[in-house]
């Protein structure tokens, strides 16, 4: 760029000195690592070398560490010559390659940098990420827009994206209540639907913890589990409804969220997220290995499904009872349970979301809020931290046994495989794309990121690829949310300008 | 009458000794007023006070309850309030909600009430209620932290240096604040401060700290017409006296 600000002297061999040490380290790393790769063959095991691969990875290394010096340097203009051909010209060829593998079934592999597609990917997306820092960079080479001028126009961004919401919200609330009787409305669209709805109900129950209180719980999936376990327990030792078991549901996880809380909710930050982290394994290894109780890997089925108000949705009901369609005179159409299922966890969610708007501006609401951006200042103004903590986390925890329960009675069938994880790993993903604290972001997030990738299956082994960049982005640019934006409690200015226009 | 009485308190911050046998009195409806140099543990006393660092040694009695054992949370609520070191506002609540924080262990009742009482020592803090704490300018940030710990209605009111950072004029005023608490709303005021002319001139009496102990203490015209005081903290505040008047 002709406007290059003050050119200084550039250390050509020190930065190949650098980048030299950079592709030694991954040689070394890349020899034992991936050098070598054991594989069954005809009696036994055997060794493939891949030294290609070693090679290509300390080459890559090399270039991509002289990228990131021209960056950091100031040079964004090569480095942007590069990086964007490169990533479009291997981004094609994986495509077409991919393309005739499933034609013909086997690509042109030898071309290709690595054996691994997977790896492959990972290496265009990593140069897209190159070429897209190296394009700011060209185009800000002139203004220097720093990090807290981006902050604030993201933080407008979200300001103006939630005084959208006000109105939009309504609108968006009124379609999904309508959603069912519209003509694209099928048995697909409504199985996605519910799956999305059931992680915006997540995601608000989960934004009771992290975006309010700002505690950081890895393990969410732990009180989905306890709350779908015990629906699907007392349904089967008691032969409770789904209506009765809801609420138990819902305590018991609370419960179990005070039994994990109690003890470690004294601990800050980074600990808290580790130990919530175990707490979620170790509810999912119970269990697995209670078998007595909860036939471990074998997962409870026949969970019983719900009733309308004790009107089930069986075509054929059982004799002296009358069925949904029988009692309105409908014809019977196996959709009209689905769309039942899909108001049930509207409500639910509906409900969350009202919970949260209402206690954000109760003195407990204010001090969850108070007590994510000071601790100390928040003993000092006479709170007890840790009960304050504790409430936030049971709650939370509350609204994922509701969802819990949902879930077992929407699946019938529950296993311990459901609650991974990875699970806890897409709630709390929801929650801070959307930007932590934000309503209607987790809103766009869940469907974002749950529906998309419903409707795109064929790209599922790049879900958690993309997933895993998007988060890293994330974090690099706007580490609050991407609509993070905090809206007071309380307004004046509509009671003030009120009191205005009375003369 | 005694209202606040701290005997031989010693306190540590791992095994660092910030206080190193302390007494302090503070009896009801005065001013009091704690001066010394940086690190001499001022404000280490105000949070032991608090619970935190929580006395290792000595007692802390308030309102003739021990309440050196108990934790931070009950201290706040037996009466008394702290405007800590460095403000410690909620910096992205706004004004009102930061007020309303002050108030959350206060009956609600009382509200509207102490929010008109504040609003009237301060009434820039009204004008700004709907702003957000961190972008409020240095002074007001100070105002709003005393307005929030007064409206936990206390009956001791605990300032950590109130005319920190402040223009000459705004110091001036927050004295006279502090003065109509202690006086009209018959808050009792332990004071910690850099600026000792002001405070000794407001305060009943006070107390000179340094390395974690009371060297001194007396009313305040006495340890203003002191000569080792005078040299030792007075310095410079001589000449804004003279230039003054
Ligand atoms: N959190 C802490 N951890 C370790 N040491 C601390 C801590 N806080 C204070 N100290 C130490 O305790 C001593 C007393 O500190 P304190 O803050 O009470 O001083 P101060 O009298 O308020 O000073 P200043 O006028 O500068 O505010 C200092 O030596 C300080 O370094
Ligand atoms: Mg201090």
């Amino acid at each position: 760029m002709a406007a290059t600000p003050a050119i200084k002297p550039f250390d050509f061999p020190d930065m190949f000195k650098e980048a030299g040490a950079a592709a030694i380290v991954v040689f070394a790393l890349a020899f034992a690592m991936v050098g070598f790769r054991t594989e069954p063959v005809p009696g036994g095991l055997g060794i493939t070398l891949r030294f290609a691969d070693v090679a290509m990875a300390s080459v890559i290394a090399f270039a991509g560490r002289i990228a990131l010096i021209l960056l950091r340097e100031g040079r964004p203009f090569p480095v942007l010559l590069t990086t964007l051909p490169f990533a479009v010209i291997l981004g094609a060829l994986l495509l077409a390659d991919q393309a005739l593998a499933s034609e013909n079934g086997s690509g042109f592999e030898p071309v290709l940098p690595f054996s691994s597609p997977v790896v492959n990917w990972m290496i265009v997306i990593v140069a897209a990420v190159f070429a897209g820092r190296a394009a700011w960079a060209v185009r800000h080479a002139r203004s220097t827009v720093t990090a807290e001028e981006r902050e604030a126009t993201m933080d407008r961004i979200g300001a103006r994206v939630q005084q959208v919401a006000r109105y939009a919200g309504p609108l968006l609330i009124g379609f999904a209540l309508v959603l069912p009787f519209l003509p694209i409305a099928d048995r697909r669209l409504l199985d996605i639907a519910i799956l999305v709805v059931t992680y915006i109900m997540l995601g608000w129950g989960l934004n009771i913890v992290v975006g309010l209180a700002g505690l950081l719980d890895l393990g969410y999936v732990a009180f989905y589990a306890v709350g779908a376990y015990s629906y699907a327990l007392l349904a089967q030792y008691f032969d409770m409804g789904f209506w009765v078991c809801l609420p138990f549901a819902g305590i018991m996880a609370a419960f179990a969220g005070i039994l994990l809380g109690f003890p470690v909710l004294g601990l800050r930050g980074d600990y808290l997220a580790i130990v919530t982290l175990g707490f979620g394994e170790m509810v999912r290894i119970i269990l697995l290995n209670w078998y007595k109780f909860t036939k471990g890997p074998d997962g409870i089925s026949g969970i019983p499904r719900p009733s309308f108000f004790g009107l089930p949705f069986t075509r054929y009901p059982a004799e002296g009872t009358v069925s949904f369609h029988g009692f309105f005179g409908l014809t019977y159409t196996p959709l009209d349970r689905i769309i039942f299922l899909y108001y049930l966890i509207l409500a639910l969610a509906l409900a969350t979301n009202v919970f949260t708007l209402r206690i954000r501006k109760l003195p407990v609401g204010r001090a969850w809020e108070a007590l994510r951006e000071d601790e100390t200042a928040c003993r000092a103004l006479g709170i007890n931290p840790r009960n304050t903590k504790l409430t936030a986390f049971s709650i939370g925890a509350m609204f994922a046994g509701f969802g819990g329960s949902f879930f077992a009675t929407r699946q019938g069938f529950i296993s311990p495989e459901s609650f991974t994880f990875i699970e806890s790993a897409v709630i709390l993903a929801i929650v801070v794309l959307g930007g932590m604290g934000s309503q209607i972001g987790v809103v766009l997030a869940a469907i974002l990121l749950i529906g998309m990738p419903e409707f795109f299956r064929e790209l599922h082994q790049f879900r958690m690829l993309a997933f895993g960049a998007a988060m890293v982005l994330i974090m690099v640019w706007r580490p609050a949310g991407l609509l993070a934006h905090r809206e007071p409690t309380l307004r004046l200015s509509a009671t003030k300008r009120l009191a205005k226009a009375v003369p | 009458m005694t209202m606040l009485s701290i005997t031989g308190v010693h306190a540590f911050y791992g095994h660092i000794e910030a206080l190193r046998g302390v007494d302090v009195e503070v009896k009801h409806g005065e001013i009091v007023t704690l001066i010394g140099a940086n690190g001499a543990g001022k404000s280490t006393l105000l949070m032991t006070i608090c619970g935190n660092p929580r006395a290792a040694k000595g007692r802390i009695v308030f309102d003739g309850e021990d309440i050196s054992a108990k934790p931070t949370h009950e201290i706040i609520r037996s009466g008394i309030a702290q405007a800590p070191e460095g403000r410690r506002i909620f910096p992205h609540m706004t004004v009102m909600e930061n007020l309303l924080m002050g108030a959350i262990t206060s009956e609600p009742r009382y509200l509207d009430e102490d929010l008109e009482k504040v609003f009237a020592l301060f009434p820039i803090l009204k004008e700004r209620r709907e702003q957000r704490g961190g972008t409020l300018s240095g002074g007001e940030q100070q105002m709003l932290a005393i307005a929030r710990a007064l409206m936990s209605r206390p009956r001791l009111l605990l300032l950590d240096e109130p005319s920190l950072g402040l223009a000459p004029m705004l110091v001036k005023q927050i004295f006279s604040v502090i003065k109509a608490i202690n006086a009209e709303q018959n808050v009792t005021v332990f004071l910690v401060e850099q600026n000792a002319y002001h405070a000794l001139r407001l305060a009943h009496r006070g107390y000179v700290m340094a390395n974690g102990r009371i060297l001194m203490s007396g009313t305040g015209k006495e340890l203003l017409a002191n000569e080792e005081i005078r040299s030792a903290y007075l310095e410079g505040a001589r000449d804004t006296k003279g230039r003054r008047s």
